[in-house]
């Protein structure tokens, strides 16, 4: 058990390596010089080669990897070009919180409504309600989030004038406020999730409610909703949760476009101006807190398996 | 379960069944089975797999989805079971009667631990408190043979081996002094060395609460031992019913004579069917089911649909014993 | 659900995943599958026939029809620069599938070859080739195909490469397991004890019983190369104007949303119908000829 927990978090510590050495290949292999970037388009060959040495340029690829990484753990990761701002205040302390807020505000929506909508349709599997919960699940899975986001916006924004269609308030800050400005994008963000729960719901309920332990819940007299909610639903958590955790990238992947679509200061916003603006250091920031915080929250997926499935903690 | 109590000289049978039926799509799985239990008796169903044995019991607890289910099953003091509406049969589910799985295992959620199944059975059906189900569950696993039973209430099913796990089964469905009991092949599941013990503890335990059990076995040699009464089905029909020793010993249909030469050893999982095969559920010929493997076929039986007759071959008169053949042995 | 006698002897599963063969034909046994395989088909007509099918030039600016609601002489409007939609919405299908179509094409062949190499090499190669999965999978291939354009730069070509590297990581794990459990298997094992040369055992016997579960991984995956390339040009960082891609669309007629919503409504329409299209036709695909199922690749 924790020499599994162990070999699972050196395995995760080898793909952040491997995906920080990417990260900073990509610095590297991007077009442009970045000392003439900083030099302007007037200066000499001396000034060169001096900001050369000071950036440790001249290194060789690997000592370059070091300092870069050791500064990168540090929270030094380097100034932006146009902004002239600290890329880790911009990137970490600004922009995080913002998709953060509204990846948990969808996950939230999503599992609240993706998994009764599920439940209820593998109660009533072949009825006209399980059809069109598939229907919606179709549907909802493959129709693009931000043109999903732009109808909605339309519709609740334009037509009915309900909530507000740009801008953000952090709802830490201003409760209320934030919860308005952020339910029309979890809103856009969630129906995909909510329809792969429904989806991924409805077809692990059914297949646990053949198992003969629902059979002996209710040859023990347990009521329906019990035999349900209690034995039926606590036994999919375990596939929920680790499709929930590998769909992490999706979710992580939206919050890119509808930020986008909302004009929401996160990381979405944050990378496609970065790579606009060939500001490469941001761009290589984006990637590593999105990698890292998917690499994470995989980590404890799979570490809390055994609280979900007892079977489990025994496993050698 | 109110009024006067009637001073009658036979008591009324605990539960009655009459021309149970049960229809999977086209196929027929039960063809209006009869049976009896008299109270605190021990009866015997048998017969090989597919012959509808586990379907009755799953039908007399309202258990059994997507099939169409008809005919009666009169429980003494409430009514026609099979026409109870659901939340009335949820109520008489581990009070009045109670069942044991084939595979216990598969049987207790693995996502809790058996003390919890134990007792949250034990707090709503009898409204017992907390620590009242708490004693009472360790009572039950004692009386069941688990040793250290206060320990062995948070163990979670996988902890425990087969038997320890038919044995907390026994435990639960026992836990409300059910007055019928349903074991539905309750050993096949395990090893053979256990196989006897489990029996012995479910008999022994429904005997010492008055209670009735209905004993799905494939195995006639064990049901004579062990049971009062046995009833032999073949394709979904009763087809010879009576007395354990007159249908061990005395038996009329060439069927059970089959079943009694294949299996003498107690632990066979699965019989070495006769020679033959049995007729599929949607194709049954309109005679005799068995015709087509059976030693002593007449023209008649293939055509003829043999009814239960009694079998006069009483020692004191008293017997029930009946077969469904147009050429009895 | 509960089992009754007659499901006791043999599972049910084993049997379900051969009667593709026999029964009724697939169009006949599944009507949803057949329809969004025509929709899927009309996609593939209308963008080979494109330029005699479409009203105008997709390109063609008109001062005159500047942002016109849908009328007779352009069925789904115009845009800010007076460019009919439809005819631009047609074209759009073009790029949408050839992106589609070729960045899978190169996901397929990167992930064949990385698949291959770390299902057979073994020992710390394929360790060091697992982790490497592993970490093209930790990104979402939208935020991977973003690093990718910010090193290519935009463009038709650019986006085509940058979403086909970023497919690489799923095909080459669904490569490698098919590998793997090609490896185990018996008549591999055989081919090695007879000495016959790697790369021949690898011809003839991995090969062919990898391709087939990776054709369904294509026709699975092309849904989402679409959906990653019209996500980057809706960011705005994909292809670039005025080519007529959905996703460029889409992102111009969303600063007029309020008052003409058709611009990036039609547009994203065509893309919906596409995917969803491509959904049923992938679900079915995968149904039918994948006896595993894989669940949540």
């Amino acid at each position: 058990m924790l020499l599994h927990a162990l070999a699972r978090i050196g395995q995760t510590l080898a793909v952040l390596f491997v995906v920080s050495v990417a990260s900073f290949g990509l610095l590297k292999l991007a077009p442009g010089d970045p000392v003439q970037i900083m030099l302007g388009s007037e200066y000499s060959p001396e000034a060169y080669e001096s900001l050369v040495a000071e950036m440790g340029l001249d290194q060789p690829f690997l000592v370059q990897y070091a300092h870069w990484a050791l500064n990168f753990v540090q929270g030094d990761w380097g100034t932006s070009f146009v902004a002239h701002t600290d890329i880790f205040t911009h990137a970490f302390k600004e922009a995080l919180p913002v998709t953060l807020t509204l990846a948990s505000f969808s996950l939230a929506f999503a599992i609240l409504i993706g998994v009764p909508l599920g439940v209820l349709s593998a109660v009533k599997k072949d009825t006209a309600f399980d059809a069109g919960a598939a229907v919606f699940a179709l549907t909802g899975t493959a129709f693009p989030s931000f043109l999903l986001g732009i109808l909605l916006i339309w519709f609740f924004g334009v037509k009915l004038g309900l909530f507000p269609v740009m801008g953000y308030v952090s709802p830490w800050q201003d409760f209320w406020t934030g919860i308005y400005h952020i339910i029309l994008p979890s809103l856009t963000l969630s129906t995909y999730f909510i329809a792969m729960i429904t989806r991924l719901t409805r077809a692990t309920l059914i297949e646990v409610l053949e198992q003969p332990y629902i059979a002996a819940a209710r040859a023990r007299g347990e009521p329906n909703w019990r035999v349900i909610w209690v034995h039926g639903v606590r036994n999919i958590a375990m596939p929920l949760v680790t499709i929930l955790g590998l769909q992490l990238g999706v979710l992580l992947q939206g919050t890119v476009l509808t930020e986008t679509v909302f004009n929401l200061p996160g990381i979405g916003q944050m990378l496609t101006s970065a790579v606009l603006g060939r500001e490469y250091a941001v761009v290589q920031a984006g990637v590593m807190m999105t990698a890292t915080l998917f690499i994470g929250v995989n980590l404890l997926v799979d570490l809390s398996y055994p609280l979900l499935d007892p079977r489990l903690r025994d496993r050698k | 379960m109110t009024g006067t109590p009637t001073l009658t000289p036979a008591p009324q049978p605990l539960l009655i069944v009459d021309d149970l039926s049960v229809h999977r799509g086209a196929a027929k799985i039960l063809d209006r089975v009869k049976l009896t239990v008299e109270k605190g008796e021990t009866l015997a169903l048998v017969g090989e797999s597919g012959a509808g044995k586990s379907t009755i019991a799953t039908a007399l607890m309202g258990l059994l989805s997507g099939a169409k289910v008809e005919g009666h099953a009169e429980l003494e003091g409430t009514g026609d079971l099979l026409s109870l509406p659901s939340k009335q049969l949820v109520k008489l589910r581990g009070q009045r009667i109670s069942m044991i799985f084939q595979d216990a295992g598969a049987a207790l959620n693995p996502a809790y631990t058996v003390g919890r199944q134990l007792i949250s059975a034990l707090r709503r059906n009898l409204g017992l408190s907390r620590r009242d189900a708490r004693a009472r569950a360790v009572d039950l696993f004692s009386s069941v043979g688990i040793n250290d039973a206060e320990a062995r209430l948070s163990a979670f099913p996988h902890q425990l081996s087969g038997g320890m796990q038919q044995r907390v089964m026994v435990a639960i469905a026992l836990a409300c002094n059910p007055d019928l009991l349903l074991a539905d092949e309750p050993t096949s599941a395990l090893d053979v060395t256990i196989q006897a013990q489990i029996v012995r503890l479910i008999l022994s335990q429904t005997r010492a609460r008055g209670a009735s059990c209905i004993f799905v076995l494939h195995d006639l040699a064990l049901a004579s031992q062990s049971c009062d009464r046995i009833v032999v089905l073949y394709a979904g029909q009763v087809v010879e019913c009576g007395p354990a020793r007159d249908v061990l010993e005395r038996h009329r249909h060439p069927y059970t004579r089959q079943l009694k030469s294949c299996v003498l050893e107690i632990g066979r999982q699965d019989l070495e069917a006769p020679e033959g095969t049995v007729p599929s559920h949607d194709s049954m010929p309109p005679g005799c089911r068995f015709a087509t493997r059976c030693p002593r076929a007449l023209p008649r039986c293939a055509a003829e649909m043999p009814p239960l007759t009694p079998a006069s071959d009483d020692r004191d008169g008293a017997s029930d014993h009946a077969f469904a053949c147009w050429n009895p042995e | 659900m509960t089992h009754p006698d007659i499901s006791e002897p043999s599972g049910h599963s084993g049997a379900q995943a051969i009667k593709t063969t026999a029964g009724r034909s697939i169009f006949v046994r599944r009507p949803f599958f057949t329809a969004a395989l025509l929709v899927a088909l009309g996609y593939v007509l209308a963008s080979v026939f494109a330029p005699w099918i479409t009203p105008y030039s997709p390109v063609a600016q008109s001062i005159d029809a500047m942002m016109k609601p849908p009328s007779v002489a352009h069925p789904l409007g115009t845009d800010s620069y007076g460019k009919d939609i439809l005819s631009r919405v047609i074209f759009g299908a073009r790029y949408a599938l050839a992106i589609g179509f070729f960045s899978v094409l190169i996901g397929a062949t990167g992930g064949l070859v990385v698949g291959l190499a770390a299902g057979l090499s073994g020992g710390w190669v394929e360790w060091v080739l697992m982790r490497l999965i592993d970490s093209i999978l930790a990104l979402p291939s939208l935020i991977l195909a973003v690093a990718f354009i910010a090193i290519l730069g935009q463009g038709v070509d650019k986006v085509i490469i940058a979403v086909g590297l970023s497919l690489i990581g799923p095909f080459a794990r669904t490569v490698r397991a098919d590998v793997m459990q090609v490896r185990v298997q018996l008549f591999v094992e055989a081919a090695h004890l007879m000495s016959i040369p790697r790369l021949k055992v690898i011809w003839r016997h991995i090969l062919p019983n990898v391709i087939f579960p990776l054709a369904v991984q294509v026709t699975i995956r092309i849904s989402e190369a679409i959906l990653v390339s019209s996500s980057l040009s809706f960011l705005g960082i994909g292809v670039t104007p005025p080519t007529p891609d959905w996703g460029l669309m889409i992102a111009e007629g969303r600063a007029f949303v309020s008052f003409a919503p058709w611009m990036s409504a039609m547009p994203g329409f065509a893309l919906a119908l596409l995917l969803i299209a491509l959904s049923i036709v992938g679900d079915g695909v995968r149904e039918e000829f994948d006896p595993k199922l894989r669940r949540g690749a």
